[in-house]
């Protein structure tokens, strides 16, 4: 340590004696050598104490299952389907007793360090949480045919858009429209204005699929009764609507939630994730607007149940559960997972505090066409289902 | 004349050698405990204590074994350190050298992964320092890196060029993206006073929605899926890499520090740059001395520009290969604070992105294998750079005991 250069030149320093022109000044480079020395005391100290403790090492047992997920920029706390996808993970840890490993993205350049930290640590199966991580975990189940994978709310596809299928990555896609369509059929029927709305977070597949379908279950109820309620927020035909532009803001969904109420709607179902927060408190603020909420029970998953009709409920969390005891049986499959009706991945929540103000015969109404969506004599089709 | 302006700038004058030895000795001492390096080193100690506290708070472990710390205090003790140490060793071994790694090459992997990281930090946050030594506050780095992804990641997947001309192009069409777009906020500042600040931050907008509306229409993405994302990069307008896969460490590293050396140069040895310093110093002295102060605001924002909207393609090109919404993360706003942790000097700026690279890369490993919640991992770097960017603040923390001293004076 001595023969360092910069310390023996310290040391150099204080041996010289004080001349007395340098005076005060002099004395006030031996005092800051001093400091310095305590201050890089202290650096060593620290630095030992930190080294010390950081050989100390996670252990993990190799025949452990491992089940990973990375999230998409929402969060965890999005309300939506990270914060859905983490439940499930969650419940596979609870449920199945196998380690679990999560990581939060923040942009989108964090994607492809997040799936190779879960490659890297051996992840036996690996989900990925939204279409932005579909490259990335392309690549990874291209990468290592040994571990699996999943991604939730998109399809594999190659450069140019076509679909193409991974031996080791299964597709978690989730035909909403149907229940959608459900939801669009109560809200017709309950609206009292005879306007019902909608809004998206982002212009994306995941997102306009539930705004086809309520907007076919509005058209279907118009056709059935020969009534004339309005759509807003939602062309259908020129696939064109109201945005809100992320999944973060709030107010923005607020201010969307306010134009939509002026213009008459009554019912009004946002579907972008918390962003759909700001615009339960736009209708609490209003009187007698209904929410539907998406994705979770609004009426469980939000402080909102007074006002919310219903919920269009998208079981991700199942799906994530179930996809990771398959591979820990030994099960995995790369056939897509397409949630229905007809396998409960997708439905409508009960409407708990509005039970009674829905009539019997559009309760009814909408088993019936539940029903018939099942038996496939009636076919919910938008541009975005899952193929 | 340079020295006038920077401070720091090397003394153009050597002393006469017989005095020279004596006189560099409190020279170079005075630097070292006024400069920066011992303090940053010193926040760094700082912010890992305050960061280490921080962890043990928000591991439920660390706060069960607190609960009984009167029970079992060995236990909370040994909790409290294994959960700090683990998370700082995986944010080294996320950002140096990970010896838990399966290979060699992936032992020094998190190295290069820093380095990935801090390219396109490296390269905005010069064209902000740039702006800052001019007096400009560019906060459109953002906006900047958006235009320059967005041209050069068109120009990567519209044309179909050989490799390394398609790359180069590709690139210099970032540059002059990122150009255009900050040269707006100069023009708009030299003819008409707009102020800079607001005009950038709108322009950030503005470049975020344009991206939004681009990645909607078929005949810009060039595929048919139905997600706002483009078609992937042709091959050859990717920036090779450096080292073969799994390294990512691409040419844009090599972009960055020819960047920082020309900032250097311009800065320091050329007129043009001269006079940029000249107007941000005072641009009243600036345009008495005959300078155009308008012509060097524009021209101050453009290469400004240039250089963020080059980060841009470092990071379409380099490791993204496609563009998304998201395709600038928060690279604009990161590099004003690399601008400034670095002193808004090239070099400084070089080692601010570098260090923010690596926390980056840390970060990712330091989440996963530890189970620490980003949200922590982000507020531990953003204690270090509050330090960093504090140093009376580090001073009066280790001014204050001094043990050593008093021992010594008895």
């Amino acid at each position: 340590m001595s023969d360092h250069p910069v310390v023996s030149q310290f040391r150099r320093r204080t041996l010289r004696p004080i001349d007395a022109s340098a005076g005060r000044e002099q004395l006030e480079k031996r005092v800051n050598v001093k400091k310095l020395v305590s201050a890089v005391s202290i650096v060593a100290a620290s630095a030992l104490v930190l080294s010390a403790c950081g050989s100390g090492e996670g252990s993990d047992s190799a025949d452990d299952y491992l089940g990973c997920l990375v999230s998409d920029a929402g969060g965890w706390d999005d309300q939506s389907f990270n914060q859905s996808s983490k439940d499930g993970l969650d419940a596979a840890k609870d449920n199945l007793g196998i380690q679990t490993s999560e990581v939060e993205s923040t942009s989108d350049a964090d994607y492809q360090p997040n799936v190779d930290t879960m490659v890297q640590q051996g992840c036996n199966m690996t989900i990925g949480v939204g279409f932005k991580l579909e490259d990335n975990i392309q690549e990874a189940a291209e990468a290592n045919t040994d571990l699996n994978f999943a991604l939730i709310d998109s399809t594999f596809s190659d450069a140019d858009g076509k679909p193409v299928t991974l031996d080791n990555a299964k597709p978690l896609v989730f035909n909403t429209a149907e229940a959608a369509y459900l939801a669009g059929y109560v809200a017709a029927a309950t609206s009292e204005s005879g306007k019902v709305g909608t809004f998206g977070g982002i212009q994306i597949p995941s997102v306009t699929i539930f705004m086809d379908g309520f907007a076919d279950g509005v058209k279907k109820f118009n056709e059935e009764n020969k009534k004339n309620v309005k759509l807003l927020g939602w062309n259908k035909e020129k696939q064109d609507g109201s945005f809100s532009g992320d999944f973060d803001n709030q107010s923005q969904g607020q201010e969307l939630t306010k134009q939509l109420i002026s213009q008459g709607a009554d019912i009004i179902m946002p579907v972008a994730g918390p962003v759909g927060l700001g615009a339960a408190s736009a209708a609490k603020d209003a009187k007698d607007v209904k929410i539907i909420w998406v994705d979770s029970d609004g009426y469980k998953s939000t402080e909102y149940g007074d006002i919310i009709l219903t919920s269009v409920v998208k079981q991700i969390a199942n799906a994530v559960e179930d996809t990771i005891a398959e591979d820990k049986d030994g099960k995995f499959s790369s056939e897509p997972y397409v949630g229905t009706l007809e396998n409960e991945g997708v439905g409508l929540a009960p409407f708990h505090d509005f039970d009674d103000k829905v009539p019997e015969d559009v309760k009814k109404k909408v088993e019936e066409l539940k029903k018939q969506i099942i038996d496939g004599s009636l076919t919910v089709e938008s541009e975005s289902t899952p193929k | 004349m340079t020295t006038d302006i920077s401070p720091a700038a090397p003394s153009a004058t050597p002393p006469p050698s017989a005095e020279a030895q004596p006189d560099k000795e409190p020279n170079l001492l005075q630097e070292i405990l006024s400069g920066s390096w011992l303090v940053s080193v010193l926040a760094i100690v700082v912010a890992l204590l305050v960061g280490g506290v921080l962890i043990a708070v928000s591991n439920a472990e660390v706060v069960e074994a607190a609960m009984n710390i009167f029970a079992a205090p060995g236990v909370f003790f040994s909790t409290l350190f294994s959960t700090v140490g683990d998370a700082y060793s995986a944010l080294f071994r996320g950002a140096i050298f990970d010896w838990d790694a399966r290979t060699t090459e992936r032992a020094i992997r998190p190295l290069t992964e820093s380095l990935v990281s801090g390219t396109p930090l490296i390269l905005t946050g010069l064209g902000i320092a740039l702006a800052f030594r001019s007096g400009l506050f560019n906060i459109g780095g953002q906006g900047q890196v958006i235009l320059g992804a967005t041209i050069a990641g068109y120009l990567g997947y519209a044309l179909h060029l050989p490799p390394v001309v398609h790359m180069l192009i590709a690139a210099i069409g970032g540059m002059i993206g990122g150009a255009i777009w900050a040269g707006i906020a100069g023009v708009l500042k030299a003819r008409t006073g707009a102020n800079e600040v607001i005009v950038t931050i709108m322009l950030n907008s503005i470049a975020g929605y344009l991206l939004g509306y681009l990645l909607k229409q078929s005949w810009f993405t060039h595929t048919d899926s139905a997600n706002p994302q483009s078609r992937t990069l042709d091959d050859s307008s990717q920036m090779f890499l450096l080292l073969p896969p799994p390294f990512r460490l691409h040419f844009g590293f090599i972009i960055a520090i020819l960047a920082t050396i020309f900032v250097w140069w311009l800065l320091e040895r050329s007129t043009i740059g001269f006079e940029f310093k000249a107007v941000g110093a005072n641009p009243h002295a600036a345009r008495t001395a005959g300078i155009s102060v308008s012509k060097v605001t524009i021209l101050v924002m453009i290469v400004a520009g240039a250089l963020a909207g080059l980060g841009g393609a470092a990071q379409v090109l380099g490791t993204e290969f496609k563009l998304t919404g998201g395709i600038s993360g928060s690279i604009g706003f990161d590099a004003i604070t690399v601008a400034l942790l670095g002193r808004s000097k090239p070099l400084g700026t070089f080692l601010a992105g570098l260090l923010f690279g690596a926390f980056k890369a840390g970060g990712y490993l330091m989440q996963s294998q530890t189970g620490t919640p980003i949200d922590i991992v982000l507020v531990v770097q953003s204690v270090i750079v509050l330090l960093i960017a504090a140093p009376p603040l580090v001073r009066s923390i280790f001014r204050l005991p001094t043990p050593v001293l008093k021992r010594k004076e008895a």
